[in-house]
């Protein structure tokens, strides 16, 4: 295992960027709750992350190399959430299922951390030795 | 965007809810003023919101930034008459003009808005821990 930054804390910090990225998404569903016409989204979360590690064989991203070509990764980032229940001003956040998602949200992003934390207490005692 | 512009977003839909707040209490207030014409009878309030949009950033995938306020609308309800010659307001008919308010209608709002106003709140509480959390990484 070679600890260059890049992979120092594995696909973690990768990882917390999304979770935090859909907070922020998340945030503006609830912030946007009683905006008429206004469509709920969320981050689709499995292709985010094969975008950002590179696919699923682990294949480098294929860059743009250009603005205005159609990247890989830019297409799928966010999607519309599906309404389960049709409200008469074309909104489509369901406040419960943004709030169940916003917690939900915050706990897999403490997740992450705590899966850097536990790297970053490993590279200690492997410095220390054991003794500090 | 960070985990700071979260508080942006949901203090912009915390703006929002309480102005919406104030316009329902401003409404409320005014549930039961009367006026000598039509024309100067009170309106219904309501605020116009609309999903704000990220002014860099303007691709299919540009999360928003909160909510904006486009302005406070009167409502085009029908002002209700009242024949009440003895009023000190009444026109030369005997009639006066109420408030188009919905009493029912307002206090809808104003639990709709109070309930929108502590999701925000529970939002920016939310971020500000997974901030520290982070702040404490390491540790």
């Amino acid at each position: 295992m070679t600890l260059t930054p890049d992979n120092l804390f594995g696909i973690h910090t990768r990882a917390l960027d999304l979770w935090q990225r859909r907070t922020e998404v998340l945030a503006n569903n609830l912030a946007n709750a009683d905006t008429p016409g206004y469509l709920a989204r969320d981050v689709d979360f499995r292709k985010m992350l094969a975008a950002a590690s590179g696919g699923p064989d682990n294949n480098l991203p294929l860059q743009a190399s250009t603005p205005g070509q159609v990247g890989t990764q830019a297409a799928d980032g966010l999607a519309y959430r599906v309404p389960t229940q049709p409200s008469m001003d074309g909104n489509t956040v369901d406040e419960q299922a943004e709030q169940a998602a916003f917690a939900a949200n915050g706990v897999h992003y403490q997740a992450s951390l705590s899966f850097i934390t536990a790297q970053i207490r490993m590279l200690r005692t492997a410095i220390t030795g054991g003794q500090s | 965007m960070s985990l700071f512009s979260i508080f942006n977003v949901a203090g912009s839909g915390m703006a929002a809810q309480s102005l919406r707040l104030n316009t329902v209490a401003s409404n409320l207030a005014n549930a039961d003023s009367v006026a000598s014409t039509p024309e100067g009878a009170y309106r219904a309030h309501e605020p116009l919101f609309a999903a704000a949009k990220n002014q860099q950033d303007s691709g299919s995938n540009a999360v928003g930034e909160g909510v904006q306020v486009l302005g406070v609308t009167e409502s085009q309800a029908a002002i209700p008459s009242r024949y009440e010659p003895g009023n000190p307001l009444a026109d030369a008919d005997g009639y006066v003009y109420s408030s188009n308010v919905n009493p029912v209608d307002e206090l809808v709002n104003m639990i709709s808005a109070s309930r929108s106003y502590q999701n925000n709140v529970e939002v920016m509480n939310s971020t500000r821990q997974l901030m520290q959390k982070t702040l404490d990484l390491g540790k």
